[in-house]
């Protein structure tokens, strides 16, 4: 939206001015950027990779300058947005899916900076490196809690854009439920956008309506968790830990920590040992964590949600383990095998056999 | 569909509405006296987190709605000073607004992303509420959704009933030609603008308050815009803004359910009908300017009214 694209040229304007002062006072520190999607007070996506940056900032002091750019719409904007930062510093942090063709354009002009694309899977220049966490792998854990938690066998999924990273965690979460509840069916709705809270809510009551006692979300923002507090139904964090805003609601969270990867890629800047690499980690770096779990559940539960975790830790298990179909029946995965990384995992554009919703286009 | 649902569904649309509703009736008044004031979105979010903040701190819901409205007359007043006495061109003042706006709440706001409030809620009025089927369909919702509706009316009735209303349509047609008789345009139009920013600061703490409990940076998310393009839709007839802000606010959650109950609808399509039908308006009223039959459109909208005696 036109106010979006426009409050970050202000930013920008702003930043530029601030930049122009500081880049003569330090030569030495390493100047990292970071772009987001969304507000650093969303508590959800931004608000991870912003508590990243915070944690470079902590480790490092007064060895990196650290800029960041809130609310960057992913349109030519955030092709502005980057090429403006590539001027002024050594590593630049993209941190949603949409910055990709931004991303790997800007690289290219830029050869001596390196770019760090989150989510993405597009490496065409050596100054380009990738990084996602396996989310699917909370997601499996969630699913599983879903699974024997809800009363209805209904789960509802407020999704935000049908990109690779969203469809995983919808599949995985599903496979996980379904295998310990066979009659789980997941309604799956698409509001567009990655924060809006006013229509995450819409769509979380809609959900609650249409019969959901359990709500997932891959959007980022509070709102579906405090709509589930206000009508008495279960949900999971995003994120970050949303138990202040679902006290009874949240069951645990899936939080993200972006921090220790951050300062790794920082000082390898810092120390000339930067490569270009393709980093997905999950559960067991720790790059995927979770948020206590609720008391109100069941010790069974709690114990099974606790026993995935370790199992995932210790690559004992793969939320996707065949054999899988797509939801056309058409095979995916024979029995026992896993997906690659690429192209099954980091392209992913499909929903997996027994989902019921039209897969979007 | 079973009837709690289709309850839900109505009630879900009367919350999409709503905020378009305040928004644009206070729009359609401040064009309506020849002024454009693009700054809706601006003082929408001012009014979202001021409501917010003192119901978070008083828990009071009636002094918050009135401070969202006193936020949204402040920002206005901005607004009213800049292009009212400093003549400064509307568009860009409007513009300077919503970008003043959201980032003044945004800084403002930063203590409070981490607050919970209680929401306003639905009151039930006695008896009527009871009515088989009416009673949940008109008689349950939320006080300010009545509140809107009544707005609505009201502003219905200062343009076409009272004399203040007959000027304020006179100066936004011919400022020249009534001031020539007396009238006072810019005061007018000052109030029209200070209206117009009491009612988006309701519209936009209806969100804070209504519809989730939290206060986000950037939480109106563009019905500011979606206001302003109401207002056309709405041909600048006040009524036409209910049935507009159910059309546009219906369109949303219809989509999610038909989403949620697999129906095969694409959501983008859907999501794209209420600005096709803003163009489509636009361009008959357009066509029926070249007939020189318009007698919708402010004919003084945005112009700088200077007066020279």
């Amino acid at each position: 939206m036109s106010n979006r694209s426009l409050s970050s040229v202000v930013k920008l304007s702003i930043l530029s001015v601030v930049l122009a002062f500081t880049s003569n006072v330090y030569a030495d520190p390493v100047k990292a950027a970071f772009v987001y999607i969304g507000p650093t007070g969303d508590h959800g996506w931004t608000f991870a990779h912003d508590q990243g940056a915070k944690y470079v900032k902590e480790m490092m002091g007064d060895d990196v300058i650290i800029t960041t750019v809130e609310s960057v719409e992913e349109n030519s904007d955030s092709e502005r947005v980057i090429t403006s930062l590539a001027r002024k510093n050594d590593i630049i942090f993209t941190t949603s899916f949409g910055y990709m063709n931004p991303t790997v354009k800007v690289a290219a002009r830029y050869p001596n900076v390196k770019f760090e694309h989150a989510t993405g899977y597009m490496r065409p220049t050596d100054n380009i490196s990738t990084y996602s966490a396996r989310f699917y792998e909370g997601r499996h854990v969630i699913g599983k809690i879903a699974g024997r938690m809800t009363k209805n066998n209904v789960i509802g999924y407020i999704a935000s854009f049908p990109i690779p990273e969203v469809i995983r965690g919808i599949n995985s979460a599903y496979l996980a439920a379904k295998s310990v509840n066979p009659d789980i069916e997941m309604k799956i709705v698409w509001v567009y956008s990655w924060y809006d809270p006013g229509k995450e809510a819409d769509a979380a009551n809609a959900l609650i309506a249409q019969g959901a006692d359990i709500l997932m979300q891959h959007t980022d923002s509070t709102a579906p968790m405090t709509v589930a507090e206000e009508k008495g139904v279960y949900a999971f964090g995003q994120a970050s830990n949303m138990r202040e805003w679902g006290k009874n609601a949240q069951l645990t969270g899936i939080i993200d920590d972006w921090g220790p990867y951050y300062l790794e890629r920082v000082q390898a800047v810092k120390d000339g040992t930067w490569t270009s690499t393709d980093v997905f980690h999950g559960v067991d770096s720790g790059m995927v964590k979770f948020a206590p779990m609720n008391k109100s559940m069941p010790k069974d539960i709690r114990n099974e949600a606790s026993r995935a975790i370790i199992d995932l830790s210790m690559g004992k298990i793969h939320p996707f383990t065949g054999p899988i179909n797509k939801q056309d029946g058409s095979p995916w995965l024979a029995e026992g095998e896993t997906p690659p990384n690429y192209p099954d995992l980091l392209t992913m554009d499909f929903y997996v056999e027994g989902i019921e919703a039209k897969y979007p286009n | 569909m079973n009837e709690s649902l289709f309850i839900n569904i109505i009630i879900g649309i009367s919350i999409a509405s709503v905020p378009l509703m305040f928004a644009a009736i206070g729009e359609l008044l401040v064009e309506r006296s020849g002024v454009l004031n693009l700054g809706v979105e601006g003082m929408m979010i001012v009014g979202a987190l001021l409501g917010f903040v003192v119901m978070s701190h008083t828990q009071n819901p009636y002094l918050a709605v009135l401070a969202a409205m006193a936020g949204g007359m402040a920002i206005a007043s901005i607004f009213a000073f800049l292009t009212q006495f400093l003549l400064t061109n509307q568009v860009a003042t409007g513009l300077a607004l919503t970008l003043f706006g959201l980032g003044f709440a945004a800084f403002a706001g930063r203590g409070y992303t981490e607050e919970t409030i209680q929401l306003i809620t639905a009151v039930p009025i006695p008896y009527l509420s009871d009515i088989p089927y009416l009673g949940p369909l008109l008689f349950s919702f939320n006080p300010l959704v009545y509140l809107a509706f009544f707005m609505v009316y009201l502003v219905w009735w200062f343009l076409f009933r009272t004399k203040q209303g007959l000027i304020l349509r006179a100066i936004g047609d011919n400022h020249d030609a009534a001031h020539a008789i007396g009238h006072n345009v810019v005061r007018y139009r000052v109030m029209a603008i200070l209206f117009g920013g009491a009612m988006a600061g309701i519209g936009g703490a209806f969100l804070s308050l209504v519809q989730v409990p939290i206060w986000g940076e950037g939480m109106t998310a563009g019905r500011g815009w979606i206001a302003l393009g109401l207002v056309v839709f709405a041909s600048w007839q006040p009524f036409r803004i209910i049935f507009g802000a159910i059309l546009f606010g219906g369109i949303t959650i219809l989509q999610i359910h038909a989403q949620g109950l697999n129906i095969n609808v694409s959501a983008q399509y859907l999501s794209m009908l209420p600005y096709l039908a803003t163009i489509v308006i636009l361009v008959s009223l357009r066509m029926r300017l070249k007939n020189k039959t318009n007698r919708t459109v402010p004919n003084c909208l945005g112009r700088i009214f200077h007066s020279t005696t």
